[in-house]
């Protein structure tokens, strides 16, 4: 068994530890590399990317001996060079908008999942750009789902307009463009969440609009919508557009959420593991970006974590892989890679953490202060 | 209002039994909390469209919760008496409409941090109540048929992986009859054992030919009924159109007339039941495999037959980003080797679903990949994680299962 596979059934045999204990069992976690490698560190010029999923992956389809042919990057690729937190738990609402805007706030935020509004405390773009006085070209969304349009720039007085980030939805771009070529029936492309399908909400926000980010991106319309024939899934053109942004503009803080394994709420596991095949690689692709351009290669942190995870099998109350809806140790538990310059190689950290430690975390790195966050900065990566 | 506030009369839209019930057990429902006390409602009041498994159960839960001292009722409840609600939620109707008071009350403990609490509540309620129940004797063990794999010529995917623990995994299978063989006795169960809603089958295309006596339910007949409720959805989830909330709301409102079904008398309680699974059933509408899976899973819960077959078809391909761009797919084109990725997936979770029932220590299951050579059998007279590699048919399979 090689270092990778030795990690997965680390992180697998933990991960039941731990909700072993979650379901009143006792069981002790260990802590890997807690020395800090540069605490003195200057944050001037470093940049941090997350990569989120909605659409959590369960470790039986992951890190357990007979998931991990999902994962195969993930494994012998980007762990042995990062530091993984093998127990991240979400306190919050199992909803994606909701639970993304949670992570990216660092609040457990309580608002309605399906409606359209803007997070209640200040996002971590927020806290980025006034703390650190950037500009609105350094801090940008990715999001494949309608409803992540408002999911910028927080309603917070403190904060709020003109310090958010900017928006993109690239099937609402293609949808545009195909609108604007006179092309009908894209409505399926747009469709929003696989839990509620049909789902498109109203527009509003700090949303790009297509012209303004053919601009940006120096990409025609024409290009764009040609490329996005090629592409296999909705997350693929969000990884392209992601990459025309580093390429084009190279944000010191981008934020991506994928979605495709979503798909699980549709019932058909074989598309959910799909899904976890395509995220596997397209984290793999992201991180060879981060190496190959010059504006992000030795200086840039890769976060990479599900939003939160999916129903066990054996709970009554679920579906299995299907949904996230009882709120049972394993919907609540996931796991976050961080990796980068500065960042330990090949190393598991056992304790819970949550996921609201995110931003500050990310603000440690960056040298902001996330100053309403509910989580803590956590010192294994710092 | 609060379940102390409670009167007779605001039964009155009850269908007849559910309000007879409701009359006969007021002083109970005052002594309930608004955490719970709905939530039971919300099984009330379709009890005139229950399977008889479920209004038995029903009826247990009541006479439990009736047979309780005055203190025993409130350390019940105490739990459920702890969880905050808020003012809105006492405001709403939710003795008319207990559904969409649930809806409304799971968003409220989600958002006030109190889901796990309740979580926690439910379950050891349901313990205590399943505790105190001794099932009644069924006429004969339960057997469950799952055949997966339809229109799959070659298949490179290890089958049965998360079943093989259980059972034997039988990879030298004669097909020859197999499907004959097990409508013969599923029929034969049903002849021997007229059990109402006892014995059912359910297929991912169409209902293939059977005998009497039997529950059956397909998703090529609901075909239409899927179409009408697609488009009903298509026209809330437009802008305007009320969005995801009142989805929600429509969706816990249909009745079988809506979607053109007979919604009377026995007819109803299947047709009731059909809607349930296309409208509380994520992927049901679209999907033939998660529309198998998920009737297989109700079907156990509600109605707990004693013998179940269910057959799984091809489903539609998933569209790719070039059919996304160009609108739906113009004829929908099958998947067989995806779908039968989905349907082992769902073979295993009717065999959990068929674990939880009374009697699963007796009971059998099989799973049998459709006219090839692998199937795995679960049953008492069968060893766990074991492999036959020696020929057999599928009537000495079916006698080795011991049904």
């Amino acid at each position: 068994m090689g270092i990778s596979g030795e990690i997965a059934q680390r992180i697998a045999l933990s991960r039941r530890e731990f909700l072993h204990a979650a379901t009143g069992a006792g069981a002790g976690a260990a802590l890997f590399g807690l020395a800090p490698v540069r605490a003195a560190a200057s944050s001037l010029g470093r940049k941090a990317v997350v990569v989120t999923f909605g659409g959590g992956a369960r470790d039986e389809e992951t890190f357990m001996p007979e998931g991990q042919e999902n994962i195969p990057n993930l494994l012998k690729q980007l762990i042995p060079q990062s530091t993984i937190f093998t127990q991240v738990v979400n306190r919050g609402i199992l909803g994606h908008y909701v639970a993304t805007a949670s992570l990216a706030t660092g609040v457990y935020e309580t608002f309605n999942n399906f409606a359209a509004v803007a997070p209640e405390n200040p996002t971590i773009f927020e806290y980025f750009r006034r703390d650190l006085n950037r500009p609105a070209t350094d801090a940008w969304v990715v999001a494949p789902s309608n409803g992540f349009n408002r999911i910028g720039e927080s309603g917070h007085r403190a904060y709020g307009p003109g310090f958010g980030a900017g928006v993109i939805l690239p099937k609402r771009l293609l949808g545009t463009a195909l609108s604007a070529a006179g092309e009908a029936q894209y409505e399926h492309l747009l469709r929003d969440n696989y839990e509620t399908p049909l789902y498109t909400p109203e527009i509003a926000g700090n949303e790009i609009e297509l012209h303004h980010m053919a601009e940006l991106l120096k990409l025609s319309v024409e290009a764009f919508t040609a490329h996005a024939r090629n592409l296999a899934s909705p997350d693929e053109l969000s990884v392209y557009i992601a990459r025309q942004l580093m390429r084009q503009l190279a944000p010191s803080l981008l934020w991506i959420t994928l979605h495709d394994i979503d798909i699980a709420h549709s019932g058909t596991y074989s598309l959910y593991i799909d899904g976890i095949q395509r995220t596997d690689r397209l984290c793999a692709e992201l991180w060879n970006t981060i190496q190959n351009e010059p504006e992000y290669a030795g200086k840039t942190t890769l976060f990479i974590l599900p939003d939160f995870g999916r129903d066990s099998d054996t709970d009554p109350g679920g579906n299995g892989f299907q949904h996230h809806r009882t709120g049972d140790s394993l919907s609540r538990t996931t796991w976050m890679i961080v990796m980068g310059s500065g960042v330990r190689e090949n190393v598991v950290v056992d304790r819970a953490v949550e996921s609201t430690d995110l931003v500050p975390t990310v603000g440690s790195l960056l040298g902001f202060s996330p100053r309403l966050a509910q989580g803590r900065p956590l010192p294994e990566v710092l | 209002m609060l379940p102390s506030q409670l009167k007779a009369d605001q039964f009155s839209a009850y269908p007849p039994q559910a309000r007879q019930i409701a009359a006969n057990r007021i002083a109970l429902f005052e002594g309930l909390p608004l955490a719970f006390l709905p939530l039971l409602l919300r099984e009330l009041i379709a009890y005139d469209w229950k399977f008889p498994a479920e209004r038995r159960e029903l009826d247990h839960q009541l006479a439990y919760l009736g047979s309780l001292s005055a203190q025993q009722l409130a350390d019940a409840m105490a739990p459920f008496g702890a969880l905050h609600l808020s003012a809105e939620l006492e405001r709403l109707d939710w003795v008319a409409a207990p559904a969409q008071f649930s809806e409304q009350l799971t968003a409220h403990l989600w958002a006030t941090h109190q889901i796990d609490a309740f979580r926690s509540a439910a379950i050891d309620y349901v313990h205590k109540v399943n505790a105190s129940v001794s099932m009644p004797a069924l006429p004969v063990s339960r057997l469950v048929m799952v055949v997966i794999g339809a229109g799959v010529d070659q298949n490179r995917y290890a089958l049965f992986r998360k079943l093989r623990p259980q059972g034997v995994y039988f990879s030298n299978v004669d097909p020859k009859n197999g499907w004959s063989l097990l409508a013969d006795t599923l029929a034969a169960r049903a002849a021997a054992h007229p059990v109402p809603f006892g014995h059912w089958y359910i297929d991912g295309a169409a209902n293939r030919p059977t005998s009497g006596g039997l529950t059956c339910i397909s998703y090529d007949a609901m075909q239409g009924v899927r179409t009408a409720l697609v488009n009903k959805m298509r026209a809330v989830m437009q802008p305007g159109g009320g969005g995801p909330e009142v989805l929600r709301t429509l969706l816990a409102q249909m009745r079988p007339e809506d979607l053109g079904l007979d919604g009377t008398g026995d007819k109803g309680v299947l047709t009731r039941f059909q809607v349930s699974i296309l409208t509380e059933g994520s992927g049901t509408q679209l999907f033939s495999t998660t529309f198998v899976q998920w009737s297989a899973r109700e079907a156990l819960r509600r109605a707990q037959p004693v013998t179940l077959l269910a057959r799984f078809a091809p489903r539609q391909r998933e569209q790719s980003m070039k059919e996304l761009l160009a609108g739906v797919q113009q004829r929908a084109v099958p998947d067989p080797e995806g779908s039968l990725i989905d349907a082992d997936m769902g073979a295993y979770y009717t065999w959990i679903n068929q674990q939880r029932l009374s009697g699963a220590d007796q009971s059998s299951f099989l799973v049998w990949f459709e006219n090839h050579n692998e199937a795995l059998a679960i049953s008492p007279a069968l060893a766990h994680g074991k492999t036959e590699s020696t020929a057999i048919d599928m009537r000495e399979l079916m006698r080795r299962l011991a049904v």
